[in-house]
């Protein structure tokens, strides 16, 4: 007679034929055979997975946690400080400690019409999540806060430049804001594609001040390499910028409301309905190869019960895979504040991206600082959280972020992280594990939405289709 | 004049796998039934509107798609919830044990102004029944949720029990001018320049 419906789990009524693949002594894994394996829910796993489940895979989403979110959760008090300070119960005077806070452990902020929106928007996965805009994008100079000035009107009004620097800057943003690859009239006498990005700054006479906050705060470049290549890209970069601005108005930049955990969250929901299956609290103890090297498989012990499951893919983090797959790239120091106040000179703007440029500061890298705050749903009323971040450069990595905590003034309660960032060594190809790198320090997601793009085209074998305009008119959906 | 007013609610729709969660909802939705429903898959949510005598409640219906198999659903699933059908199947025991779990899972989860229903589904088939409708109502009463047998194949009470809802939910309290957004492009603005 049939037992009990299946509640799930323990598949159907009739015990499938053990497969030959399942190792003697273990179960299957969920239903066992799989297209792709995804480890770990951060961001950029959490994109694939519904990327590929979108396109008919059968995936399998494991995480260790028994949260989404991976890296990129978005945690509460609680959970916030079982990861800095366990045993210590969180400071009363913070608010609730599980209703109120949202707190990211890898800030970021979305550029409006950058590559991550446009995965949005392909996937709709805009539907489960709400926006709101970035009050302000700011760069310091000398110690103080200015705005980025992005349009040529605020060309003219801003403080990072004196009088006649102001003009050509304007002058600058003029051309870029008429410059049009399809258009050789726009070009005016310029070819773009051979021309450096240096050449075009001195073409209009701007100074190292100017070239140093449009490289790093408008088009995002992380180092000054890019003033040797062609200024195309650069341009393009400034472009997106001005744009993004455009469109909301305060600044280029977005966030989600109750923090970017929902962005891992609405892409696994992406990958749910299309029939990919689930499981947090998976402690994966194991990538399971065959004799040529190729991975097959992950291995979980439940119930004490080692179970395991196969496929011709496997896509995580680095903290799923062997530390030979992985070599480090550097470390992120970062540093989570709460405070009760906002920043002085952003005109009490709830939320803010402020870059120190490194060489303000006599660093390589930029200093970044992005804060938000109840008005996204973040932390409790009238608090504040800033998180700065930084490549570090010494043996001393929380120090090199003192120029931000000057910037901060008094907090509440600090959490300090540094971490190492890994890269994959091989592209996965030949060994079918294809991994993500580690988040970067940058503030913003164009990096990140590069690894992706990345990882989608060893993957497939296909480049991602981002052709989606932001600025067009969509249908109903 | 105020029965123009549409005040929307978020939905969900928790209990075991097979329990007949879609098709309650698509019987809901467009008012029909399949023997065969597909395990939910494609459909993000569903919208269907209740008119009551002095407004119009708009539902956004989430579906769990599958994340419930493992218990894994993401905390934005049960965020800015207002209401919940926790469904199960009157033939099957071990479904009202999910039901109640599920009760305790939202309790803990959601909005602790959540309002709850508790849907016996599939009592078109009385024959089979193993949970008494006695002892659901018991348990409802006890952990005040609105409780309910339906059915999706016949629609038993399946118009009610969101009725029911909607009457429920606090329409008077004024939803706040909302500055958050989904992000879409715009839709009116006209692109400048070529073609
Ligand atoms: C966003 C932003 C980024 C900037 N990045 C740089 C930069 O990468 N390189 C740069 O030279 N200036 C940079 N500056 C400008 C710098 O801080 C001075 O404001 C600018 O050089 C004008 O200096 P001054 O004529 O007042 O001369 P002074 O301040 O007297 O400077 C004298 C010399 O020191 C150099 N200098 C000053 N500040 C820096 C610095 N932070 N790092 C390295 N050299 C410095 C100047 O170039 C100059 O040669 C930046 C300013 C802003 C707002
Ligand atoms: N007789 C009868 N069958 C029903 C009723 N509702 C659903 N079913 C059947 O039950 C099965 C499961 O229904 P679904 O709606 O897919 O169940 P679900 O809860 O959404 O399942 P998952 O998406 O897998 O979690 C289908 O074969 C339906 O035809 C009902 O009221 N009466
Ligand atoms: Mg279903």
């Amino acid at each position: 007679m049939a037992e009990h419906e299946g509640k799930g789990g323990d598949g159907g009524e009739v015990p499938a034929p053990r497969p030959d693949w399942l190792p003697d002594g273990c179960e299957m894994l969920a239903d066992g055979e799989y297209d792709a394996i995804v480890m770990g829910t951060g961001l950029k796993e959490a994109i694939m997975s519904g990327l590929l489940s979108t396109l008919g895979m059968k995936v399998l989403h494991v995480d260790r946690n028994n949260y989404y979110g991976g890296e990129c959760a978005s945690l509460n008090l609680t959970n916030l400080y079982n990861k800095f300070r366990p045993g210590q119960p969180p400071a009363p005077e913070l608010g609730h400690p599980t209703r109120d806070y949202n707190v990211d452990l890898i800030p970021k902020f979305l550029m409006a019409n950058g590559n991550l929106v446009k995965m949005l928007l392909m996937t709709k996965v805009t539907r489960y999540l709400e926006f709101k805009t970035v009050d302000g994008s700011y760069v310091v100079k000398g110690g103080k806060i200015n705005k980025v000035p992005a349009t040529p009107d605020e060309a003219l009004r801003t403080s990072l430049m004196g009088i006649f620097e102001k003009r050509r800057f304007r002058n600058f943003l003029q051309y870029l804001a008429g410059y049009d690859e399809q258009q050789p009239d726009t070009f005016k006498g310029r070819d773009l594609r051979r021309m450096t990005m240096l050449q075009l700054y001195e073409d209009f006479g701007l100074d190292e001040n100017t070239q140093s906050f449009t490289g790093h705060a408008m088009a995002l470049q992380r180092d000054d390499t890019y003033l040797h290549k062609p200024a195309l890209e650069t341009i393009k970069s400034i472009q997106l910028y001005v744009r993004s601005l455009e469109r909301y108005g305060k600044s280029p930049y977005i966030y989600p409301m109750y923090g970017l955990g929902g962005l891992p969250e609405g892409f696994s929901r992406l990958c749910a309905i299309h029939g990919g299956t689930f499981m947090l609290q998976c402690p994966v103890e194991e990538v399971l190869f065959d004799d040529s090297g190729v991975a097959w498989g992950i291995k979980a012990t439940m119930d004490g019960v080692p179970q395991v499951a196969k496929a011709t893919m496997l896509i995580g983090d680095p903290s799923y895979f062997p530390s030979r797959m992985v070599k480090p790239t550097g470390m992120v120091a970062r540093s989570i504040c709460i405070m009760d106040h906002p920043f002085n000179g952003t005109n009490d703007a709830e939320s803010t991206q402020i870059i120190i440029p490194g060489r303000q500061v006599n660093r390589h890298n930029d200093i970044y600082v992005c804060m938000v705050s109840f008005s996204h749903c973040v932390a409790s009323p009238g608090k504040y959280v800033a998180i700065a971040s930084t490549t570090v450069e010494t043996s001393d990595p929380l120090a090199e972020l003192a120029p931000a905590f000057e910037l901060l003034g008094p907090v509440m309660e600090r959490f300090d992280d540094v971490s190492n960032t890994l890269t994959p060594v091989e592209d996965g190809t030949a060994d079918r594990c294809f991994i993500s790198e580690s988040y970067d320090a940058t503030s913003h997601f164009e990096t990140t939405a590069a690894d992706v793009q990345s990882l989608y085209e060893r993957v497939t074998g296909q480049k991602m289709d981002l052709s989606i305009d932001p600025e067009v008119e969509q249908e109903e959906g | 004049m105020s029965s123009g007013r549409v005040c929307h609610f978020k939905l969900v729709l928790l209990g075991d796998t097979a329990v007949g969660k879609s098709c309650l909802v698509v019987r809901f939705v467009r008012d029909e039934f399949f023997e065969y429903q597909e395990p939910t898959i494609g459909a993000a949510f569903l919208t269907q509107k209740v008119q009551l005598d002095d407004a119009t409640v708009k539902f956004e219906i989430w579906d769990t798609a599958g994340q419930e198999r493992y218990r894994s659903l993401a905390p934005m699933y049960y965020r800015g919830a207002a209401a919940a059908i926790v469904v199960y199947d009157v033939t099957n025991k071990e479904s009202f044990n999910g039901a109640k779990s599920w009760v305790k899972e939202l309790q803990r989860r959601g909005d602790p102004n959540v309002i709850i229903a508790l849907a016996g589904n599939k009592a078109d088939l009385e024959h089979r029944r193993q949970v008494q409708s006695e002892e659901a109502r018991l348990y409802a009463e006890d952990n005040g949720l609105i409780h309910m047998e339906t059915s999706a194949k016949s629609a038993q009470n399946v118009k009610s029990i969101f009725v029911e809802i909607a009457q429920k939910l606090p329409k008077a309290t004024v939803q706040p001018e909302r500055e958050a957004f989904p992000i879409m492009r715009p839709r009116t603005e006209q692109k400048s320049g070529c073609c």
